[in-house]
């Protein structure tokens, strides 16, 4: 879930011309670009697709910091292979933005100075080769359960976008997975490098779907408008339960000693993350929320030379070309 | 030199220049100027990863057994056979740019050279890597194009990029004892045959580029026959091979 505390925007509009709208997302009609939408269904989509593109882009850099170091020639096309993946979605996804009205250029610059959030886990360090199956395994893991669903949002585009995201997302799991699990079986350090990766990855993985639903004030129209598919807390328990299997094929202990199956309920019990810490990451002070933003700026703006000049060139080929004609 | 000697030493050649400028492309993930060129980075630097495994695969087969990851991860600096060109550090984009074009120029016509060779094994790499190549070099000629005749600032900067690397330029046509054997078994051109093709195919994307070539033959050597390698090889095998000489035998 790379989108975490998208706040809806209130809509004042006329009610026959909601009623309609509200009426075709009920049908589970799409809609599309062209279509009449509410200013704050506008807004709010934007925030949302804006929120998950610039995950997409920070979260390159947590896996590309391990590139140049991987363990052998597999494991680093792999991963190349993921990160340039998750260019591809953000490129994707900027598109579908695009669409309601917000230029690329224009929601970069609101990532790059701290107007728009992305995902609180890319502020999270990749400490070691165990972290990259980490974040395969579990911060994929936990995008996927958010986005699966949303391959059935009612905007047309960000559905569809979703629809391409999910097929690579799911195979980004299992890599990391598999990543992850050659290092539970390898060596005692390497299996202590993956117990650490679960260790630090766990809580962080956790709070990637959100405050808990009873703090969580924008959902309700957000879930009326079928931007927001579920609730957080029913994914979290959904992520918990699908997770608890794999730790313990790989022999891996969950970071949590409240962590137990509980069978009336058919869920497994386990430990709130710590709240205070979500917020200090939001607010910018998580591990690495610095780094992170300087290295976008800086990407940014080392490059304007570049976006300038092949601008010019294109123009002055533009220029020629009706010269010619 | 026995021929499996000089056989080896010329897949090494293929293999290194591939994996060391493929990681040296692989440090901009993340960093690029634009997102398409991050993933045409990328993507660049993975098919380049991708050809490295089949070079070194079949030169560790030569090689009585090694796997491509052995060669790639437990050589030292002395024992890679890369051209200098790609051990070069990244610079600015242009100069990253401008040395991938100067590289897949090359790469193109000797690739186009060794789909001919009478080593099946290395045609059929060839085959596989020349479809890629094809497409690096598009790429890199239209942004070499692209940024030389753009702004003032992106032709100073192409150009400044076009005169440091130059002098690393002439050694991919530089000719020794294996690349003699490998040229009378038909298995690999001459080097030096690849040259005229080469000035006319980088002349013609420069000139269009509005780029001056320094008007300087000199060139730099000690790379493919692993003489003398610049500094900086050392410092990226160091990051390279990390894992691999901190946890020896360990199976990732």
């Amino acid at each position: 879930m790379y989108a975490q505390m998208v706040q809806s925007e209130a809509t004042e509009e006329d009610p026959a011309k909601l009623g309609e709208f509200q009426a075709k997302i009920d049908a589970d009609i799409k809609i599309e670009p062209k279509d009449w939408m509410p200013q704050g269904y506008r807004k709010t989509l934007i925030r949302q697709i804006g929120q998950h593109a610039h995950s997409e882009i920070v979260g390159q850099l947590p896996e590309a910091n391990w590139i140049t170091r991987a363990p052998t020639l597999e494991r680093k096309a792999i991963l190349l292979a993921k990160v340039q993946d998750e260019a591809g979605h953000g490129l994707y996804l900027y598109c579908a933005a695009e669409t309601l009205g917000v230029s690329r250029d224009e929601i970069t610059e609101m990532l790059l100075d701290g107007r728009m959030k992305y995902s609180s886990i890319f502020n999270y360090p990749t400490l070691t080769w165990a972290d990259v199956g980490a974040v395969g395994w579990l911060v994929d893991g936990a995008a996927i359960m958010n986005q699966v669903p949303l391959q059935r949002t009612s905007y047309g585009p960000y559905s569809r976008a979703m629809i391409r995201i999910c097929k690579e997302e799911s195979f980004h799991q299992r890599q990391g997975y598999d990543a992850i699990r050659k290092m539970a079986e390898g060596t005692a350090e390497q299996r202590r490098m993956a117990q650490d990766a679960l260790n630090r990855f766990w809580y962080p993985s956790l709070m990637m779907f959100g405050p808990s639903d009873k703090d969580s004030v924008h959902s309700a129209q957000s879930m009326a408008w079928k931007i927001k598919m579920n609730t957080n807390d029913e994914l979290r328990q959904k992520f918990v339960d699908q997770t608890v299997p794999q730790a313990e094929y790989l022999g891996l202990t969950i970071p949590d000693p409240q962590l137990k199956w509980n069978e009336d309920r058919g869920h497994y019990d386990f430990s709130e993350p710590d709240w205070a810490e979500f917020f200090d990451v939001i607010k910018g002070n998580g591990p690495c929320n610095v780094d992170r933003l300087a290295a976008r700026n800086k990407a940014w703006d080392d490059g304007q030379w570049v976006r300038d000049g092949l601008l010019a060139h294109a123009k002055k080929k533009r220029a020629g070309k009706v010269a010619a004609e | 030199m026995t021929s499996d000697e000089a056989f080896k030493q010329f897949l090494l050649r293929m293999g290194d220049n591939t994996l060391i400028l493929g990681h040296r492309v692989s440090e901009w993930c993340g960093h690029a100027p634009v997102l398409e060129e991050d993933i045409a980075l990328a993507n660049t630097a993975l098919d380049l990863i991708g050809q490295t495994q089949m070079w070194l695969a079949l030169a560790g087969e030569v090689d009585g057994g090694k796997s491509a990851d052995d060669l790639a991860y437990l050589r030292d600096a002395w024992d890679f056979r890369n051209v200098l060109l790609v051990e070069v550090p990244n610079g600015d984009f242009g100069r990253t740019i401008m040395r991938q074009f100067l590289f897949d120029a090359w790469h193109s016509i000797m690739l186009g050279r060794l789909i001919k060779s009478s080593d099946d094994r290395v045609a059929a790499i060839a085959a596989k890597a020349s479809k890629e190549v094809a497409y690096h070099l598009e790429r890199s000629s239209d942004t070499v194009v692209g940024l030389g005749d753009g702004t003032d600032e992106s032709h100073a900067r192409m150009q400044a990029a076009l005169d440091y690397l130059w002098p690393y330029v002439g050694e991919m046509f530089a000719c020794d004892a294996v690349d003699e054997q490998m040229a009378a078994a038909a298995i690999a051109p001459d080097p030096a045959d690849l040259r005229d093709e080469y000035d006319a195919l980088v002349g013609k994307v420069l000139t269009e580029a509005t780029l001056t070539i320094p008007d300087n033959r000199f060139a730099h050597k000690g790379g493919r026959d692993g003489r003398m390698h610049t500094e900086h090889l050392g410092h990226l095998l160091t990051q390279m091979q990390w894992l691999q000489r901190a946890y020896p035998g360990a199976s990732w």
